[in-house]
């Protein structure tokens, strides 16, 4: 280093274009990267801001906006079109107000446990209030749109595939992998063949669920007639349309967690797993000592990743049920762009907004009290 | 281990032989479970395949699962699409193709520059400097839709505003980004729902006359997956020891040599995986293909969509699409799972 230190400067002073390239390479080398992420992230952002809050039209020779303040979001949120993004609500009764009760206390005494901590601080304060406030909306938003009897809206239908849908592909990715990390034969074998619909493209799957759920004519048939189960249409009932997305869905991204939890688990510490053997552990006591404590932070990273993901679903909707029956199937990514189709380009930046700071919040809460938690928690 | 007297058989299934091992009854359990995942696995794939040589009245009259024995298989479907539709499902597949692989070698490339000088040279970006681009940056979008402005005009000037502020007032803060902050911010871009910049970026290509072009695609499918490229082969470049760069620049080579001539070739396995991954996220992009592009540029996920026409599905047309765009990348799949497994665990484990 010491003559690296007395070289630079005479380098530096050294004329031509070389010279100067070297000596902003860090920035030359990063400009390209900044510069599409502006154009493409950063620059759309302030303009779907702007969208957000415009009425688009279409006028002679282009279009027009103009502004209309918070009108888009109020319509979504608490006017004409709440239907579509939140639901319809049922009725409150004394389990819906029981639920809210506690998911309320619970939350309250988390946020009081937080501010009697010499941890306190205001950012992390103001962080945990805007995830309490999320996750009490969306509870309340749950219980009236499915509990209390409504209809659940794209909102509450993104929220249904997110959580059950990561939860399922959590869990079977999990078993598969610690299946797979057995002492058995043909491993690499399973493991290439559960690796492959994750590189499948998800309109292909979309297509494929579609026959095998034909219950009249795809490879499922026999099964309907064996278990007597009569006319069935899962198209056209909400939760089962929801069942066969979710479904496809689990086909696909299971496969991503279980590759992860598998190289997890087997990078644990070997020692002390036949330590623990030696020692007579059971497989539940070995699972709950030693591998879990190793794979917890890689998992709650894989979830964070599939989290992210999540949010953005809208191949399997669009192409397996066009959203229906009704709006039973519909994300919100495929409400905003079923809203650009009808040219309320308002409408549709708005929905594109509340799913980024629905998403963001739910990934950075995840990420504080989730991932961080689990890398403490290995430490 | 050696006993005396063998154990009754129904007790040994019950125990391992091994430590370690599973009892024979656990591995009967184990096998089952994984059959039947890998049965849940291929029964999609094979449905598809074997529907594709279907004749239409084979998928009509209920279920019929194994060709040349339940039913005769045809090629008529193939060679509809084929023949008869031949450049209507060839331009979708080439278009795939170009966009891309001209994506991911465009995001490969700029993002493993961008790692690299992420990993290797310190950065101090002045937030103050940032919280004055995002400033002009509103003031001249609220310029040009409010008050009419012609946009090269308050683009030039917004610009000319910051460059002022860059060489003026910049040097008075001192509170900067460092290369941590850099990368998450690149990093945070994938946690952007595509929709809600897709509709500024049909508005921007349709102003400059370019939606369905393939440059369209290639543009948005390279600025998608360049935070991908950029946290995969951070890590892979920052598993590379130091001191061989540094000794090669005690002898005088420039950044960029140090990059081309020893990293790159050090870095050949990441750059690999992070290819195929890119390579097949690009492959099977649906949101963006759907808004960007109608006909020309139309990719194989947006025909494939299309399918559902006016006469109910048809799927014998629908499998044969359906089966040679996945075939690729399934093969690339099998044949190559080590490697991009490597690219998808080396994203999530560090994380």
């Amino acid at each position: 280093m010491a003559v690296a230190a007395t070289t630079a400067p005479q380098q530096a002073y050294a004329a031509g274009l070389g010279d100067w390239l070297d000596r902003h390479s860090g920035r030359i080398m990063v400009l390209p990267a900044a510069l599409i992420i502006l154009a493409f992230a950063i620059f759309p952002l302030v303009i779907s801001a702007y969208l957000s809050v415009s009425r688009f039209a279409l006028a002679p020779g282009g279009f027009t906006l103009k502004f209309v303040g918070l009108a888009n979001f109020k319509k979504l949120l608490i006017g004409s079109q709440q239907y579509h993004l939140l639901g319809t609500f049922g009725g409150f009764g004394a389990i819906e107000w029981t639920v809210l009760g506690l998911t309320i206390v619970g939350l309250g005494f988390w946020l009081a446990g937080y501010v009697r901590s010499p941890e306190l601080w205001l950012p992390g304060l103001i962080g945990r209030l805007v995830s309490t406030a999320l996750a009490i909306a969306v509870v309340l938003l749950l219980l009236a749109a499915i509990v209390a009897g409504g209809v659940p809206g794209s909102l509450v239908t993104t929220f249904i595939y997110v959580v059950a849908g990561v939860s399922v592909q959590f869990a079977l990715g999990l078993g598969l992998a610690l299946l797979c990390a057995q002492p058995i034969r043909a491993r690499s074998w399973f493991r290439v063949i559960f690796f492959i619909p994750l590189m499948v493209t998800p309109v292909g799957i979309a297509y494929t669920f579609r026959m095998l759920a034909d219950m009249e004519k795809g490879p499922l048939a026999p099964l309907r007639f064996a278990l007597d189960l009569g006319e069935f249409a899962w198209a056209t009932d909400p939760w089962s349309a929801r069942l066969v997305v979710m479904i496809g869905d689990t086909w696909q991204w299971t496969p991503f967690m279980f590759i992860v939890l598998l190289a997890a688990i087997e990078a644990r510490p070997h020692e002390q797993v036949e330590a623990a053997r030696i020692d007579g552990a059971g497989p539940s006591q070995i699972f709950r000592h030693v591998t879990w404590p190793a794979v917890a932070p890689v998992a709650a990273t894989v979830v964070l990743i599939r989290l992210i993901e999540a949010f953005k679903i809208i191949d399997l909707p669009n192409v397996l049920t066009n959203g229906g029956p009704g709006l039973a199937t519909e994300s919100m990514t495929l409400h905003a762009f079923i809203a650009w189709r009808t040219q309320d380009l308002g409408s549709s930046a708005a929905v594109g907004y509340i799913l980024l700071f629905i998403s963001t919040v739910t990934c950075i809460s995840f990420f504080n009290f989730g991932v961080h938690r689990a890398r403490r928690y290995q430490s | 281990m050696s006993t005396a007297v063998p154990p009754p058989l129904w007790q040994s299934l019950f125990e391992s032989r091994r430590l370690g091992e599973p009892a024979p009854a656990a591995k009967v359990a184990v096998y089952a479970a994984l059959f039947f995942w890998t049965a849940v696995v291929l029964l999609p794939l094979y449905w598809v395949f074997v529907t594709s040589f279907k004749l239409p009245v084979d998928v009509d009259s209920g279920p019929y699962y194994l060709p040349f024995i339940d039913y005769r298989p045809s090629l008529h479907a193939w060679r509809y699409i084929f023949v008869d539709l031949g450049r209507d499902t060839l331009r979708p597949y080439v278009n795939s193709i170009v966009v891309s692989l001209a994506a991911t070698t465009l995001a490969v490339v700029i993002g493993a520059l961008a790692a690299y000088a992420l990993v290797r040279i310190r950065f101090q970006v002045k937030l103050a400097a940032v919280a004055a681009f995002l400033l002009l940056l509103v003031a001249v979008v609220i310029a040009v839709a409010y008050f009419g402005v012609y946009w090269p005009v308050a683009a030039a000037s917004g610009a000319a505003l910051f460059v002022l502020f860059l060489s003026t007032l910049s040097r008075r803060f001192k509170r900067a980004a460092s290369n941590t902050d850099i990368e998450f911010w690149i990093i945070s871009n994938r946690i952007l729902p595509p929709v809600v910049a897709v509709l500024p970026i049909y508005i921007m290509f349709q102003r400059l006359h370019l939606l369905d072009t393939q440059i369209a695609l290639i543009a948005t499918y390279t600025a998608v997956n360049l935070p991908i490229v950029v946290w995969l082969m951070r890590d892979f470049f920052a598993g590379i020891p130091i001191e061989i760069e540094e000794s090669a620049q005690v002898d005088g080579c420039s950044r960029f040599r140090i990059y081309v001539s020893i990293v790159l070739p050090l870095a050949r396995s990441g750059l690999a995986a992070t290819f195929m991954l890119v390579m097949i996220l690009a492959w099977n992009e649906y949101l963006l293909a759907l808004f960007l592009s109608t006909a020309n540029a139309q990719t194989m996920p947006i025909l494939v969509a299309a399918q559902h026409g006016t006469r109910g599905p048809q799927w014998w047309y629908m499998s044969v699409l359906i089966v040679i765009m996945i075939a690729p990348v399934v093969a690339l799949a099998i044949a190559l799972q080590k490697q991009i497994a490597r690219g998808i665990l080396l994203g999530a484990i560090k994380g």
